[in-house]
């Protein structure tokens, strides 16, 4: 590994990129490092490594914003708003134990640029759903700031939602502001049991389409329920279909009682409490039944939900992999044995039968060497493929950040 | 506005014809008294007569005439329904305006997978009204819904009463049909969640038409609420109403919808409709609420405790659905009921953070006072949106500049309380050049360097939003050269 660079703020950030620009030097932005298994591996000529940027500028809780340094952890910043009983809404993930790193690690810079949200991703939204405003440097050097610091605005271009999910490809962010909500009172999960991959589809199209305002519903079939913390309540062999009711108390018993009699016909049901709750929807979020065998590639591929099964159930079958299904079936995650591309060819084949260009497979673990060969990002439509790469121009004309890393 | 280019003007008769070719039949206008029909939006005092208007029915139309105009150097500015509050369909003398109101179908219902694909002409309302036999809706109500398009509301990210629990445009679209500026063809997104690579649709949506004309849109769909109660609440000081919102929100409660009006449109708007405010007051609450009854009712019951400790004088909760339509009737009305206690009114959309509401209320009654001006105040209260009404009378001399300073002067104190200017009408023509204040140079470069990688001829909608017009080359300079390095202090290691 060359040299690390490590500002201490805004300034230093800014002088850091603008000495990588005169001369011409490539650099790897880096918080905690703890997602850099996800794309391919960056070969830079320097780290610039955020982490030292790391205060909570302000939280206005009766404003439902935080403004923050980038390189804060997202354990610190939960912490700080379960204070006052608020959260991230769109439910980020801990992937770093299926990286096969320690849990906990990550900053609030690598979760916004790597774009993921949970499995309340379905209703809530992802993190660019909830980034409000954005200050970075752009590969011309220059410090700029975007969007604001209130939750509704339409000033200008919405570069904040450009900029998440980016894999820092664009800037080098330097602070962020984002909107927060109240977490909910209670939660509970209704569970129907032994539904096989195209019924639990069919369940969850059901209860999202109904008035019972579920916040995320996940499918897991037999294989993949016994390796969960379910396994104690229902036993081995059987799977498991999951809504989750989030809000007042006395409102979750009213949209269980709703949702059980709606699907009392489909499926033997139970209920999951609160603590119950929080665990296993813990487990769909951090994908945590993937970790453990870094070598074997896990996918996320993002379907028309109702499209789920054809594309899950038949990969894991034609790969002798395992898949689950969260945001309804829209958003399958699949487990594979190793292979030289990843399967890449044959999922997104199976993709493009499926839904045609109506979804993507996004490989988000594999090792180094495997993400270097291929394209762990769905290869775009040329005119698409086109735009995006002047768009990226646009920010960093002379591909100084994080070259390689996202695209295909 | 850019100054016309004559020579373009001299050419219209060889662009009609070229156009007519492509759009034939009544698709192409070039009638003088029929352009009148387009030579404004919603934001009336601002007129311009177009060159011509291309009314296309296809796709590939679209696409065909981008790409005539793209190569013949031909300004585009498009329409949806022209509603626009801040000019952001305002014509230009040499330029045509392409209008979608001819893309109206509802291209597929889709129950399973909850969205509706829908061409950009269908109405935010018809949205719904195409779903509604299975109890769903589309979520994003702007005040205009029965008039204004998707397509519009997509360039706008248009919001609503319910934006707050229900999210803006953007929190709600699913996908895009795209045409660039050179007739490519491009599509955001679908069915599916998230982008493959860069969120192309979180920028576009919003974009006010300078980035691409939208030819389809895909969107969620939401199951309807049970049921839908409201609150109403006055207050004796603005600054107790103030910090019930604030209570409202601290307590957890994300109300479906949370207006403040102020004593000025209370009157108003109660002299309209007579549905029973209270006239004693200096400001009221509208709270709704909805979800499962059981939801409802708890909430109700949390949110009176609330307006009880925060001073409310006076609390009804709506026990029908009439009576809830009763509290909505005199907000929906206030814009109208102003009209008819003034001569002209201009509206203003400001975001502020909300804790700062009842000195920005107080500064902009000042400032009305020194020019002479009323303003009447609604505010989506629950996002900090404000619509000061400034009132004043197009007839006398120089009361309709002095309501335009009053309105920016407004707007700058937005931002300088840590708001913006616009929250849901868009920058457009109107506070183009007010960007500089919410802005500095390099955060409005960064903007037009995304403009210019999507229309580097500044071909779609010039004038608009930027107080300068892009100038693509010199903004790709990289500014740093040479090989210095600029802080050799810093640890490197």
């Amino acid at each position: 590994m060359g040299e690390t660079w490590n500002p201490k703020d805004a300034a230093e950030v800014q002088a850091a990129v603008q000495d990588a620009v005169a001369q011409g030097r490539a650099l790897e932005l880096v918080g905690a490092g703890s997602r850099r298994g996800f794309g391919r591996p960056v070969t830079a000529d320097v780290v610039l490594d955020l982490s030292a940027l790391c205060g909570v500028v302000s939280y206005q809780p009766e404003e439902l914003v935080v403004t923050l340094a980038p390189g804060v952890r997202l354990a610190e910043l939960q912490a700080l708003l379960a204070t006052r009983r608020q959260q991230l809404a769109f439910e980020p993930p801990d992937l770093g134990p299926l990286w096969g790193l320690p849990a906990g690690r990550g900053t609030i810079g690598g979760m916004v640029m790597t774009g993921k949200g949970g499995p309340r991703r379905l209703t809530a939204g992802a993190p660019r759903d909830h980034c409000l405003g954005v200050k970075g440097v752009n590969g011309f050097g220059e410090a700029f700031a975007a969007g604001g610091r209130v939750v509704k605005n339409v000033t200008g271009f919405d570069l904040p939602k450009l900029v998440a999910g980016s894999f820092g490809t664009l800037c080098a962010v330097t602070e962020l502001t984002l909107k927060v909500l109240p977490a909910p009172d209670d939660a509970a999960t209704l569970v129907l049991l032994g539904l096989d991959d195209a019924a639990a589809i069919r369940a969850m199209s059901l209860a999202l389409g109904s008035p019972a305002q579920a916040a995320s519903a996940a499918h897991l079939p037999a294989e993949i329920a016994g390796a969960s913390v379910l396994a104690g309540r229902i036993g081995a062999g059987v799977a498991a279909t999951l809504l989750r009711l989030e809000g007042v108390t006395p409102s979750i018993a009213a949209r269980r009682a709703h949702l059980a009699g709606m699907l009392e016909a489909a499926a033997p049901q139970i209920l999951l409490d609160r603590d119950e709750t929080q665990a296993v929807w813990k487990q769909v979020a951090d994908v945590a039944v993937f970790a453990g065998d870094p070598d074997r590639p896990v996918w996320l591929i993002s379907v028309p939900p109702a499209a789920g099964a054809r594309v899950g159930a038949r990969l894991a079958e034609e790969l002798d992999g395992r898949c689950f299904y969260d945001w309804g079936g829209g958003g399958v995650w699949l487990e594979a044995p190793p292979a030289a591309d990843a399967h890449a060819a044959h999922i997104r084949g199976v993709l493009a039968q499926a839904v045609g260009a109506d979804g993507h497979a996004t490989l988000i673990r594999a090792p180094g060497p495997v993400r270097s060969t291929m394209s762990p990002f769905q290869p775009l439509a040329p005119a698409l493929a086109a735009l995006t790469e002047r768009v990226r121009a646009q920010f960093d004309p002379d591909r100084l950040f994080n070259p390689g890393r996202m695209g295909a | 506005m850019p100054l016309p280019d004559a020579g373009l003007i001299a050419r219209r008769a060889e662009f009609v014809a070229a156009l007519r070719a492509i759009v034939p039949g009544e698709g192409v206008i070039s009638d003088e008294a029929a352009l009148g029909a387009y030579e404004c939006d919603g934001l009336t005092a601002y007129r311009q007569r177009p060159m011509i208007v291309v009314l296309p029915e296809t796709v590939d139309q679209v696409s065909r005439v981008l790409a005539y105009c793209h190569a013949h150097g031909l300004k585009v500015v498009p329409r949806g329904a022209g509603t626009s509050l801040s000019g952001g369909a305002l014509p230009l003398a040499d330029g045509i305006i392409l209008g979608m109101a001819k893309f109206k179908a509802i291209l597929e219902v889709d129950f399973d997978n909850r969205c509706a694909v829908v061409q950009p002409g269908v109405t935010n309302l018809a949205v719904t009204q195409a779903v509604a036999h299975r109890g769903f809706y589309y979520a994003p109500d702007p005040s205009s819904q029965i008039a204004c398009s998707i397509g519009g509301n997509v360039a706008e990210n248009s919001g609503g009463v319910h934006c707050l629990k229900y999210g803006m445009t953007t929190n709600n679209l699913l996908g895009v049909e795209l045409v660039l500026i050179d007739g490519t063809v491009v599509r955001l997104g679908g069915k599916h969640l998230d982008p493959a690579a860069l969120d192309l649709l979180g920028v576009v949506c919003g974009s006010e038409g300078l980035l691409g004309v939208v030819t389809e849109v895909t969107v969620r769909i939401l199951q309807a609420p049970q049921t839908q109660r409201a609150l109403l609440l006055g207050f004796a000081q603005v600054e107790a109403a103030g910090a019930c919102v604030a209570a409202v929100i601290a307590a957890g409660v994300i109300p479906a919808g949370m207006e403040m009006m102020d004593r000025l449109a209370i009157h108003a708007a109660e002299a309209f409709v007579q549905v029973g405010y209270p006239l004693d007051v200096e400001a009221l609450l509208i709270i709704e609420l909805d979800g499962a009854a059981a939801e409802v009712d708890h909430l109700i019951a949390v949110i009176e405790t609330i307006a009880a400790e925060n001073g409310a004088g006076s609390v009804r909760v709506s026990t029908s659905e009439a009576e809830r339509q009763a509290f909505w009737a005199g907000r929906k009305a206030a814009f109208p009921a102003v009209g008819r206690i003034a001569a002209d009114y201009y509206c203003m959309d400001g975001t502020i953070p909300r804790a700062a509401l009842p000195r920005v209320l107080a500064r902009m009654g000042e400032m009305a006072d020194a020019c002479g001006l009323r303003i009447a105040n609604v505010f989506h209260a629950g996002d900090g949106n404000l619509h000061p009404l400034i009132l004043y009378d197009a007839t006398l001399p120089g009361e309709l500049d002095a309501a335009e300073i009053l309105g920016a002067d407004i707007l700058k104190l937005c931002v300088e309380v840590g708001g913006v200017l616009t929250g849901e009408h868009g920058v457009g023509v109107e506070k183009r050049d007010l960007m500089e204040v919410q802005f500095g140079p390099a955060d409005l470069d960064q903007q037009q360097r995304l403009k210019c990688a999507f229309d580097d001829g500044g071909l779609l909608n010039p004038g608009k939003v930027f107080p300068k017009l892009c100038r693509c080359a010199e903004l790709g300079r990289v500014h740093v050269h040479g090989g210095q390095v600029r802080f050799p202090e810093l640890p490197r290691f």
